[in-house]
C-alpha cells in the first residue's frame, strides 16, 4: 500500500511540474473551464431555458458534440488493434496515449449527456440496483452501460500498465490480454450503440437509415487519428517520449481509406434520398439546400463537406500527407470537418422538419457555447494532466531511470 | 379565439443581465453549483423522502398512499387551497381509446384550452399545450404542408379542414421502449404515462415520439395558483417540475372516475368520442363498427389508440 500512496503523491507532483507554456496552456483552460461552470450555475439555477433547444428540437449542441466525442474515444481501438494484435513496432508506445485520450473523451461525453438532463440530480435513477433502468428495451439504457464499462476497462488498462511501470515492474500480460482483447469489441460497441441510439425510431427518417452505424465508424476513425497525429506532434517535441514519422504516417494512411469509405457512404445516403424523393427526403433538403426559407445549417454543412474533401485528397497523396504542414492542415479540416457533420450535422435535421411537419430553426444560445468550451477545456485539461503523469513514468523519468520502458514498450 | 398561440419561446429573450449575473458567480464555481443544484432542484423537492421516493410503479400499496399524502400537503401548502392528489388505478376490463371526426371539427382550439386548464399546464414562457391542431387545404394531408399557428378572423375558413394532434396513445409506444429508467409507461386502461418524480428530463421519448405527444418543461411551470384545478391524479395534472417531460394523459384524474376528458367535453360540434373499446356498446366502439377509420402514420405500427375519420 505504500507504494500506492507514494505513486499517487508523486502524480500530484508531477502534475505541477512544468514550464512557462504548461502553464500558459492550464491557465487558459482553467480560465475557459471556470467561464464554462459560471454559465453551468446559470443554466442550473434556471434550466435549460437558457439553452436554445425547445420542443421541436429537444437535442442540440450537447448531444451533438456527445456524439462527436464518442467517436473519438472509440479511436483509441485504433491504436490498439495495431499495436497489440499485429506487433507494429513504431506504434506500440503510443497505445498508452491513446487509451488516455479515450478516457478523456468519454469524460467529457459524461459530461455532455448530464448537462443536458433536465433533473441532473435524479442520476440515480440510472443506476442498475437504486434505479430501475429499462434494459434491455431502450437503447440509451445500452449506452449508459457500454459507455461507463469502456470508461473502466481503459482507465483500469492504462493505470495497471503505468503502475506495473513505475513499480519497474513488466505488466502480467496473461492477465492483462483478455481486458485487452476485450476493449476492441468495446470501442466498436460503444459507437454503434450511440449510433442505434438514433436508428432505431421511424418517427425520425433521418436517423432511421441502416447506414447510420457503419458511417459513424467509418467517421470516428477519421476524427479520432487527426487528434492524436497532432497531440503526438506535440507530445514528441516537448517530452522525452519518441514517436516516429512512420507511426504518424500509417495514421494518415488510416484516415484517408477512413474517409474514402465515409464519403461513399454520404453519396450512397444522398442518392437514395433525392433519387426516391419520398417525405424523408425534407430533412437532408434542410441540412443542404434549406426548407421553407430556413437554411442555418446550409453553409455549415458545405463548409464540413469542403474540409473533408480537401483533407481526403491530402491525406491519399502519400507525398502530400508526409508533409508535415498539409498533414497537419488536413488534420485540422479533418476534425472540423466530421465534427460538424457528426455533431450538429447529425442531431438539428434529425428533428427538422418536426414529425408533425412543423420546420423551426435552432441556434446555441451563449451561455449553451460557453458550457460547451467549458467541458471541451475540461477534457482538454483531463488529457494533459493524465498525459504530465503518464509520460515520465513511462519514459521512466519518474525515478531517473532510464530504461523503465521495458514492461510497457518491449518490442 | 384571441388567446396567445404559444407553442415555443424565443430561447435569444432570456436575460442578458441575468446571465452575466450567473457567469460573475461562476468564479466561485464549485460551491455554487452546489448551491444552484439546490435551489433548482433539491429545493423544489418538499422533502429528502420526495428526493429519495422510488418509481412509483415499484412502490407497495402503502408507500402509494404515504406519498399521495405528502404530495396533497405540499400542494395545498403551495397553492393555498385543498388539493387532492389521487392514485386511482384502471378499471377492470377497461381500454380507452379516442375517436375524432375531421369532417365536423372546425379548428377553434377550444379542446386546445380546456386541455390546458384541466391539466395544470405551465400557462407562459411557454404555455405548454397537448393538443396542436394542424390546418390543412382540402385535398392535402401531407403534414410538412400543414400549418399549426394559423390566426384568422374566423373558424372554419372556406377551403381548409383541421386535424388535432395529441398524444396517440400507441399499444406500442415508442416513446416507452425508449425512456432508459421506466418513468413512462403504458397503464393497464391504455393510458401512456409519466411519473414527474422519476422522469431525468433526458428527452430521449420526445425524440422517440412520431405525434409531438410530448413536451418539456423548460423553465419552471408558471401556474397562478387561482388557476390550478385542485382535482388531479399523481399520473396525470398534477403540478410538474422543470426538467421533465409531460403529455395528454386523456385527463386520467377525470376518464377513471368515469367521466370525458377535457376536450370532449368542451368540443362545440361533438367532433370529440372517447370510450371503453372493450364496451360494444360504447360510443368509440360504434365510431369503429359504423365508421372508415384511420390512424395517423398507420405505416409505422405504433397501433394509436386514437381514431379519426370523416363522420
Amino acid at each position: 500500500m505504500n507504494t500506492l500512496v507514494e505513486f499517487l503523491m508523486g502524480t500530484i507532483l508531477l502534475v505541477f511540474r512544468g514550464g512557462k507554456k504548461y502553464y500558459a496552456w492550464m491557465a487558459f483552460l482553467v480560465t475557459v473551464a471556470a467561464v464554462g461552470m459560471g454559465a453551468w450555475v446559470y443554466q442550473l439555477q434556471h434550466g435549460l431555458t437558457i439553452t436554445g433547444m425547445r420542443d421541436p428540437v429537444s437535442w442540440g449542441l450537447y448531444i451533438a458534440n456527445f456524439t462527436f466525442l464518442v467517436g473519438v474515444a472509440a479511436a483509441a481501438v485504433l491504436l490498439v488493434i495495431p499495436a497489440y494484435i499485429y506487433k507494429w513496432g513504431p506504434i506500440k508506445e503510443i497505445v498508452l496515449l491513446g487509451e488516455l485520450l479515450a478516457v478523456s473523451a468519454i469524460a467529457m461525453c459524461l459530461m455532455f449527456v448530464t448537462f443536458d438532463l433536465g433533473r441532473p440530480e435524479r442520476f440515480w435513477h440510472l443506476i442498475p440496483g437504486l434505479g430501475t433502468l429499462n434494459f434491455p428495451a431502450s437503447m440509451l439504457s445500452w449506452d449508459v452501460v457500454v459507455l461507463n464499462i469502456y470508461l473502466v476497462l481503459n482507465l483500469g488498462i492504462a493505470v495497471y500498465i503505468l503502475y506495473s511501470a513505475y513499480q519497474d515492474r513488466h505488466p502480467n500480460y496473461k492477465l492483462l490480454w483478455p481486458f485487452i482483447i476485450f476493449s476492441i469489441p468495446a470501442a466498436v460497441s460503444i459507437h454503434t450503440v450511440t449510433a442505434f441510439l438514433y436508428n432505431g425510431f421511424p418517427a425520425r427518417p433521418f436517423w432511421n437509415a441502416s447506414i447510420l452505424a457503419p458511417r459513424f465508424i467509418a467517421s470516428a476513425f477519421c476524427s479520432g487519428p487527426s487528434f492524436i497525429i497532432l497531440a503526438f506532434q506535440i507530445i514528441r517535441k516537448y517530452t522525452p517520449i519518441k514517436i516516429q514519422d512512420r507511426a504518424i504516417f500509417k495514421l494518415a494512411e488510416i484516415i484517408a481509406y477512413a474517409m474514402g469509405i465515409n464519403l461513399f457512404l454520404l453519396i450512397a445516403e444522398v442518392f437514395k434520398e433525392y433519387y426516391s424523393a419520398t417525405v424523408h427526403l425534407a430533412p437532408m433538403q434542410y441540412l443542404f439546400q434549406g426548407l421553407h426559407g430556413q437554411s442555418t445549417l446550409v453553409p455549415i454543412i458545405w463548409t464540413a463537406i469542403a474540409l473533408n474533401v480537401t483533407a481526403f485528397l491530402i491525406f491519399l497523396v502519400p507525398r502530400l500527407r508526409e508533409n508535415f504542414l498539409f498533414l497537419n492542415i488536413g488534420c485540422v479540416f479533418m476534425f472540423i470537418g466530421v465534427w460538424i457533420e457528426k455533431g450538429p450535422g447529425l442531431i438539428i435535421p434529425g428533428f427538422v422538419p418536426s414529425p408533425l411537419g412543423e420546420v423551426w430553426t435552432y441556434w446555441p444560445t451563449t451561455p449553451e457555447v460557453l458550457i460547451t468550451l467549458g467541458i471541451w477545456a475540461i477534457g482538454l485539461m483531463i488529457y494533459t494532466l493524465l498525459l504530465k503523469v503518464a509520460i515520465p513514468i513511462e519514459v521512466g523519468e519518474f525515478r531517473q531511470i532510464k530504461d523503465r520502458l521495458k514492461g510497457i514498450v518491449e518490442n | 379565439m384571441s388567446r396567445p398561440k404559444v407553442t415555443t419561446v424565443d430561447p435569444k429573450q432570456a436575460s442578458r443581465r441575468k446571465f452575466l449575473k450567473g457567469l460573475a458567480a461562476g468564479t466561485a464555481a464549485t460551491t455554487l453549483a452546489g448551491k444552484a443544484l439546490a435551489q433548482g432542484g433539491f429545493m423544489s423537492y418538499g422533502s429528502w423522502e420526495e428526493y429519495f421516493q422510488k418509481n412509483y410503479r415499484e412502490m407497495t400499496p402503502d408507500e402509494v398512499q404515504t406519498t399521495l399524502k405528502r404530495f396533497e400537503a405540499k400542494y395545498s401548502r403551495e397553492y393555498g387551497k385543498k388539493v387532492t392528489v389521487k392514485g386511482t388505478p384502471a378499471m377492470e376490463n377497461v381500454l380507452f381509446g379516442y375517436a375524432l371526426d375531421l369532417n365536423r371539427c372546425i379548428g377553434c382550439r377550444r379542446c386546445v384550452y380546456a386541455c390546458v386548464d384541466e391539466n395544470n399546464q405551465s400557462r407562459e414562457k411557454p404555455q405548454i399545450q397537448y393538443i396542436k391542431v394542424l390546418r390543412f387545404q382540402d385535398g392535402e394531408m401531407e403534414l410538412e404542408k400543414s400549418d399549426r399557428y394559423y390566426d384568422p378572423e374566423q373558424v372554419p375558413e372556406e377551403g381548409h379542414y383541421y386535424m388535432p394532434v395529441q398524444c396517440q396513445h400507441c399499444r406500442k409506444a415508442p416513446c416507452v421502449k425508449a425512456c432508459p429508467i421506466k418513468a413512462t409507461w403504458t397503464e393497464d386502461d391504455g393510458i401512456v404515462v409519466v411519473d414527474y418524480n422519476w422522469c431525468i428530463g433526458c428527452r430521449y421519448c420526445m425524440a422517440a415520439c412520431p405525434y409531438e405527444g410530448r413536451s418539456f418543461n423548460w423553465a419552471d411551470p408558471t401556474l397562478p395558483a387561482d388557476e390550478m384545478n385542485p382535482e388531479t391524479h399523481y399520473l396525470g395534472n398534477r403540478p410538474r417540475m422543470r426538467g421533465v417531460v409531460e403529455k395528454c394523459t386523456f385527463c386520467i384524474q377525470r376518464t377513471r372516475e368515469g367521466r370525458y376528458p377535457a376536450c370532449v367535453e368542451i368540443c362545440p360540434v361533438g367532433a370529440r368520442k372517447f370510450g371503453n373499446l372493450l364496451d360494444p356498446e360504447s360510443e368509440v366502439r360504434y365510431v369503429l363498427e359504423h365508421q372508415r377509420v384511420f390512424r395517423l402514420k398507420e405505416d409505422i405500427l405504433t397501433e394509436p389508440k386514437f381514431f379519426y375519420f370523416f363522420g
